[in-house]
This record gives C-alpha cells, sequence and structure tokens, in this order.
C-alpha cells in the first residue's frame, strides 16, 4: 500500500514561509524597473514588451517567499522566465552521412573567423578531423586570417584562388570526402542583410552544399537591430542555431534574448575571448543573470531561497521529532502528494533522506495505493483518525466495510502508518533504524 | 528636399533600393506618425518606441520626451509638424560640441590613432581617411599597429598597396608602441604631415590591454607631435557603447568618432548619448565596405535623413 514517507514532508513543505500573495500595485511597480533593465540590456522594445506583460500574467497572485520583498519576489519571477525563454543549450548536429558541413553567417566584424577557428578547435578535441574553408574572397587577407589561425592551430584550411564562394565550398566538400575530413566548417564572408547579392549569394551556396548546420555568429553588444538582422538572415538563409561572440567584455548581451525570442533559434555557444580555446557552452541562467544586470537583488533571492529551503527542513524536523503527526495529517498530505510530481528532489534536500530513498529503491506511490489508503481513512472518523491507537477489532471491521477493503488492509496501514511516525522520530533525532527497507514494503 | 548622405555617384538600382529599405526604418516612420496634426498620447508612444529602437537608449529618450512633452504643455508647439520640427532641432544640439568645428588635423605633423573594440572597422576606416585626406592635399602616411590579430598588419598592407599610399609595417608580435615611434620617425624623415596609426581591437574591459594603448598614446605624446585619438564606433553596438567610449576616452583621450557600418540598418541613436557626455564631435561615418564610403559627419543631415520620408512608408 503505501511505503514513504514522502506525504508527510510534503505537507509540511506547503505550509512554510508563506507571507502573502503579490498584488498588482506590487508588480506593476517593480515591473517599471525591470523593464529599463531589459531596454538598458539591449532587449528589442517589442520584445520587453510583450515579455513584461507575460510576467506580470504570473506574477499577480503568485506567492511571496519569507525574506523577500515584494518587488524582489517579482525579480525572481522574471529572472526564472528569462531563463526559461532563453532556452536549453543546444548541440551541434551531426550529418547521417558525413561530412557534417557547419556554415557560418554573419555581419561584418561579428567573429566568425575566429569562431571558424575555435569550433575547428573544439571539436578536434572531440574526436573529429575538422576542416576550415576560407570563404570570403573579399575582406583584405580574411583568407591569410583563416590560414594563419590554421597553421597555429594545426587545423587544414581549404582555399581556391579566384574562385566563387559557392564554387570554393563545394569543391571543399569534395576533398573533405576525398580525404575523410569532417566537419567542413565553412568560413563566409561578413554582409548586410540587406546587401540583396551577397544575401542571394549566401542562398546560393547553402543550396549546393547543403550544410548541417547554418550557425548566424552575432556581436553581443548589437542593439536593438539585433531582431531585424536575425530575422533577415533567417528568412533568407534560414538558421538552425547561433553563436554569441565577444561576451568576455561587459555588454548586458540582451541581443541574445531578442534573437532567441524571434526567430525560434536555439543559442549553442558563446565566445569570450580572442584565442581559439574561448569558445563556451552556453549558460541560460549565466545569461539571464547578466541581462537583468540585477545582481545584487539576484543574490538576495538566492539567499532567500536558501533560507527558506533551511527553515523548511527545520521546520520538517522539529515535527518529525515531535512526532504530531497523525491520520488526519497523512490523508491532508496525500491530497497534495496527488496534486505533486515527482518528490525526489525535496526528498534530498532532507538530512539522510536521500541515503533512504537508495535504500528503499523506488519509494513512490501509485494511483491505485493512494485511493484505497485515502479510502480507509475517510471511513474512519476524526477521533479515529487523531487517534488511532483506539481502532480495535470492531472499528476495524466498520473501517474495512466502509472503504471496501479487508479489516487486513484496514491493519496494515495502521502498523505501516506506526512504523513511519517512529522512524521519522528516529531520522529527527539522528538515528536511522536498522531494517529501513522494510518499511517501504 | 535634402542631400542623402548616403548618396552614391552611380545610380545603381540595387544600392538604391538597398538604401531606400535602410531608410524605411524607425526615424522614416516618425517623420510619418508626425505628419498628423494632433499631438496625441499615442504619438508619445510610438515617438518612445521609434527612438529606443533606433538604440537612443532608455534614459536618453526618456530626458528627451519630458522635455518635448514641457514644452508641448507650454504651447511652444502644437501640432505633429511642429513637434517633428523641435524634435529633430533638439537632436541636431545634442549632437553639438565646441570643438566639432575646428579642424582635426593641424599644420606639420598630426599623429591619427584609430581606436575602438575588436570587429567595429578601424582597418577599413584607415584606408578611407587616408585616401579622403590625401585628396584635401594631406601627406599621408599609415602605421601598421595591429601587431596581435592574425593577419591583422597584412590587411592594412593590402589596402595600402591598393590605394598607393605608404605603410610602415612590422612583425607580428610586435610591441605596437615600437611601431608607433617607426611611423613617427618615418613620417618626420620623409616630410609627411598625417600618420594614420592603425591598433588592435581589444574590449575595453581588458585592463593589460588598455595600459598598452596608453603606452601607446604615451609614445605619440612624448615626440610632441599633435595627437588625435579617433574611436571607431560600429553602428549596430547597443548601449555598450556609451561604456567602450567613456573607457576609450580615459586611456587614450577622444578627439573625435567615426561612426561605421551606416549601410546597414542600425540607426546608431547611441551617438546622441555619447556625444553629449564625452563632448567629442563625430568626425566621419562609414557606408560601406569601400574606399569611398566615407562622408564627414554633418549633424543636420544625419538628423535629417532619420527622419526622412519615403514613398514606401506613407501608406503605413
Amino acid at each position: 500500500m503505501f511505503d514513504s514517507l514522502s506525504e508527510k514532508l510534503q505537507a509540511v513543505f506547503d505550509q512554510l514561509g508563506r507571507k502573502g500573495k503579490l498584488g498588482e500595485k506590487d508588480v506593476d511597480e517593480a515591473l517599471r524597473q525591470v523593464r529599463l533593465a531589459l531596454l538598458e540590456a539591449d532587449v528589442n522594445f517589442r520584445v520587453v514588451r510583450d515579455f513584461v506583460a507575460r510576467v506580470k500574467e504570473r506574477a499577480i497572485g503568485a506567492e511571496v517567499l519569507q525574506s523577500l520583498s515584494p518587488a524582489q519576489q517579482v525579480v525572481k519571477i522574471v529572472h526564472e522566465q528569462l531563463i526559461e525563454l532563453l532556452g536549453e543549450p543546444a548541440r551541434l548536429s551531426h550529418a547521417s552521412a558525413p561530412p557534417t558541413v557547419i556554415m557560418l553567417v554573419g555581419l561584418q566584424g561579428s567573429g566568425k573567423t575566429t569562431t571558424a577557428a575555435k569550433l575547428a578547435v573544439l571539436l578536434r578535441k572531440q574526436g573529429n578531423q575538422p576542416l576550415l574553408v576560407a570563404a570570403d574572397p573579399y575582406r583584405p587577407a580574411a583568407i591569410s586570417q583563416l590560414q594563419i589561425l590554421g597553421k597555429q592551430t594545426e587545423i587544414p584550411v581549404f582555399t581556391q584562388a579566384g574562385a566563387s564562394p559557392p564554387d570554393v565550398c563545394t569543391a571543399a566538400l569534395r576533398e573533405a570526402r576525398s580525404l575523410g575530413q569532417n566537419p567542413v566548417i565553412l568560413d563566409t564572408a561578413g554582409r548586410l542583410h540587406v546587401d540583396d547579392e551577397l544575401m542571394d549569394e549566401l542562398a546560393e551556396i547553402k543550396r549546393r552544399t547543403p550544410p548541417t548546420e547554418v550557425l548566424l555568429v552575432a556581436d553581443a553588444m548589437t542593439g536593438q537591430d539585433a531582431v531585424k538582422v536575425a530575422e533577415e538572415f533567417q528568412q533568407r538563409v534560414g538558421l538552425t542555431g547561433l553563436i554569441l561572440t565577444k561576451l568576455d567584455g561587459d555588454t548586458r548581451g540582451g541581443a541574445a534574448l531578442s534573437v532567441r525570442q524571434v526567430t525560434g533559434v536555439p543559442i549553442k555557444f558563446v565566445g569570450v575571448g580572442e584565442r581559439t580555446d574561448a569558445l563556451e557552452q552556453f549558460h541560460p541562467d549565466r545569461m539571464a543573470s547578466r541581462i537583468l544586470g540585477m545582481g545584487d537583488v539576484l543574490s538576495l533571492i538566492e539567499r532567500a531561497q536558501e533560507t527558506f529551503d533551511q527553515q523548511r527542513v527545520q521546520e520538517l524536523q522539529k515535527k518529525m521529532r515531535a512526532a504530531t503527526f497523525d491520520l488526519e495529517d497523512f490523508l491532508e498530505q496525500m491530497r497534495q502528494l496527488k496534486r505533486m510530481g515527482p518528490l525526489s528532489q525535496i526528498m534530498e534536500m532532507i538530512p539522510g533522506m536521500s541515503r533512504l530513498m537508495k535504500q528503499a529503491g523506488d519509494a513512490s506511490l501509485n494511483e491505485s495505493d493512494l485511493k484505497q489508503i485515502e479510502a480507509i481513512i475517510l471511513s474512519m472518523t476524526p477521533d479515529e483518525r487523531h487517534h488511532p491507537e483506539i481502532i480495535g477489532g470492531s472499528r476495524r471491521r466498520r473501517i474495512a466495510r466502509g472503504s471496501g477493503m479487508t479489516p487486513a488492509d484496514v491493519n496494515q496501514l495502521l502498523g505501516q502508518f506506526r512504523q513511519a511516525q517512529q522512524m521519522m522520530k528516529a531520522m529527527a533525532g539522528g538515528k536511522l533504524p536498522k531494517n529501513i527497507a522494510g518499511l517501504f514494503r | 528636399m535634402f542631400r542623402r548622405i548616403f548618396r552614391r555617384e552611380e545610380k545603381d538600382p540595387k544600392l538604391e533600393a538597398g538604401v531606400r529599405k535602410t531608410r524605411s526604418s524607425f526615424f522614416g516612420r516618425i517623420a510619418v506618425l508626425l505628419r498628423r496634426t494632433e499631438v496625441t498620447e499615442d504619438v508619445w508612444d510610438e515617438l518612445e518606441e521609434l527612438l529606443i529602437g533606433a538604440d537612443v537608449g532608455a534614459a536618453t529618450t526618456d530626458v528627451l520626451l519630458q522635455e518635448m512633452r514641457g514644452r508641448f504643455r507650454r504651447g511652444e508647439f502644437r501640432t505633429g509638424d511642429q513637434l517633428n520640427e523641435a524634435l529633430q532641432e533638439r537632436l541636431v544640439e545634442l549632437l553639438r560640441t565646441d570643438t566639432a568645428s575646428l579642424p582635426l588635423l593641424s599644420e606639420g605633423l598630426t599623429v591619427v590613432l584609430m581606436i575602438g573594440v575588436n570587429g567595429v572597422g578601424k582597418t577599413t576606416t584607415i584606408a578611407k581617411l587616408g585616401h579622403y585626406w590625401r585628396g584635401e592635399g594631406r601627406r599621408v602616411m599609415l602605421a601598421a599597429g595591429d601587431t596581435f590579430r592574425a593577419a591583422g598588419i597584412e590587411q592594412l598592407e593590402v589596402w595600402a598597396d591598393r590605394i598607393q599610399i605608404p605603410c610602415v609595417g612590422a612583425q607580428p608580435g610586435a610591441d605596437p608602441a615600437a611601431v608607433v615611434y617607426d611611423g613617427i620617425a618615418a613620417a618626420t624623415a620623409r616630410g609627411f604631415d598625417t600618420l594614420i596609426v592603425d591598433t588592435a581591437g581589444r574590449l575595453h574591459t581588458k585592463t593589460n590591454l588598455m595600459e598598452e594603448l596608453k603606452k601607446v598614446r604615451r609614445v605619440v605624446d612624448r615626440h610632441n607631435v599633435p595627437a588625435r585619438s579617433l574611436l571607431v564606433l560600429d553602428a549596430t553596438t547597443g548601449q555598450n557603447a556609451v561604456l567602450q567610449a567613456r573607457a576609450f576616452a580615459q586611456a587614450a583621450g577622444l578627439d573625435g568618432i567615426v561612426v561605421t557600418k551606416l549601410d546597414g540598418t542600425a540607426k546608431g541613436g547611441v551617438l546622441f548619448s555619447i556625444v553629449r557626455e564625452l563632448g567629442a564631435p563625430v568626425r566621419f561615418i562609414g557606408t560601406g565596405e569601400r574606399v569611398d564610403d566615407l562622408s564627414p559627419f554633418d549633424p543636420e543631415a544625419f538628423v535629417a535623413s532619420l527622419f526622412a520620408v519615403d514613398a514606401v512608408d506613407v501608406d503605413q
């Protein structure tokens, strides 16, 4: 039937740290500050407007953690929403039939060439044999630049003097296939999204290769224009990912949010320096903090959360130690349990709990178990729930009949409940009984 | 109407289309909406969106619009057209500085130091400036001071060769201060009066690199030669440009700004904040990758073209 302690813990958690709910005025005031912060961070005007509206919906009526002001609680929600919007970091795709072709595109000066070398270095570390392709015949010494980087990192660079970029790329692919080089990284020329001829050229390269990945390399300090640029590249060429460069500076990087929001394209990497090893995975939580820029508030929130978590644990231990937990409590918690999802994360916060869970194996209850337990307890009188020790033979029989179970089932529930009570008491006192697993069958 | 500063000599239909595309942007729409006679709350809201959308910045936009609102309430103007005019005038005012009317280059040798973060267009701008100043009768020499970036020196040398202007080179990894030293020696010896020095792009947050820049500036100053630091800013940059400008001004001095890549859709609105705060004038704008894609900065033309109405906009 029931086989875990999670129900009791649940109820305790839910009652702790409530300080009331966020009112509309609180939210509006806080969001004014947030809006300013996001605009200062170069998040696109429209993206900010939509984001703030969405947060407002979530924030009104939300619970406030103890030790946070309403404004700070709003910021907490904003931060969480930002992280969600920025999305999970995505991996590079691989072509089903090699070689994988990665095409780097973007405006002039965004950092494509340096990024191409960084990507090659990273992929080689992962056991590949990348080929760099110098597909920019326009910019003075662009080909030299890539060749020098190739020499510095000992990665081959394919060039073809006088050839058009689409021709260079197809020739490079041919060579890569014959030499078994994989992936092939195309470093294209920087170009304006409003330059029809050059955008057509990109489309042509894409048509003739075709690439597994088309990554927009964008400067993290780009302002409101980021949206236009990304939209245009997305429309004309089609993007599979974004690499944000020059994040080692102090730009807030709002462009990341704008581009993500407007194109739906995931951020795959971030560039954090000029050296060829300065390419990192994208961390949405770090990026969210950076964009929001409310460093001091965010650390306050972090501390508040820690305190909250600690408080929960302490309250819980108190209750367990007092063993004042009765079947009424138990019924209450089970109902809450039904609304919850997996409790493992909460469980792990309690000292000793994760060890306990490991020993007990999977301590989750299933639906029918819960229904049966609920039925039994509902058939009890309040007095019986508060003082289960008064339940003798005739009461047992009545309860069984009322719930459609057998007296043996009722007995089993009571027995397990008593053991659980004792165990909680022992745990709160720091001692664990020897045969824990037995409790959970 | 007024001269577009993006006008080119050839009538290339693709180029014309491109330019039209860039101008049907935020500021273009301002003029359309302000042609309405009434100034309603909606108008103020749209103005805010347009200004912020052009990277003017939330704070500066707020100050600007509060001011306009105050003047409107006091009855200084009544119609949308009048608001349009007043706003344009105010924006032009923000771009005026004390030094703007003074010549950048002095008689005798002037060393122009090109500074800025990575990828803004310093090297290309040097080629453009060399070509421009030579056209004005100066004797120009270049110094390839970007000894860090792969093919940084070569990039400038290719340009120098194209436009036939002498360039003092260096070995990759050499001390940029040494390159400047050599450049000044060569220019002095050979009677050149304009030395444009390229420096490696650097993020203003890198203390050691900013120290290096200070050292380069000191080398020039020690020669008792007039030095001018020109900050190159990318028009697509957002509010970080203000931080960049401050830091570079502090390290190498700031005598002027060149804003590049204005042939895109970014409007460079951040310039208003920068000029207002640092008092350094915008000297040139860059509008393409060719050597003649450079124009001396004209605040009125700049603001006017931002407000220009296109045939495409009128329907909106």
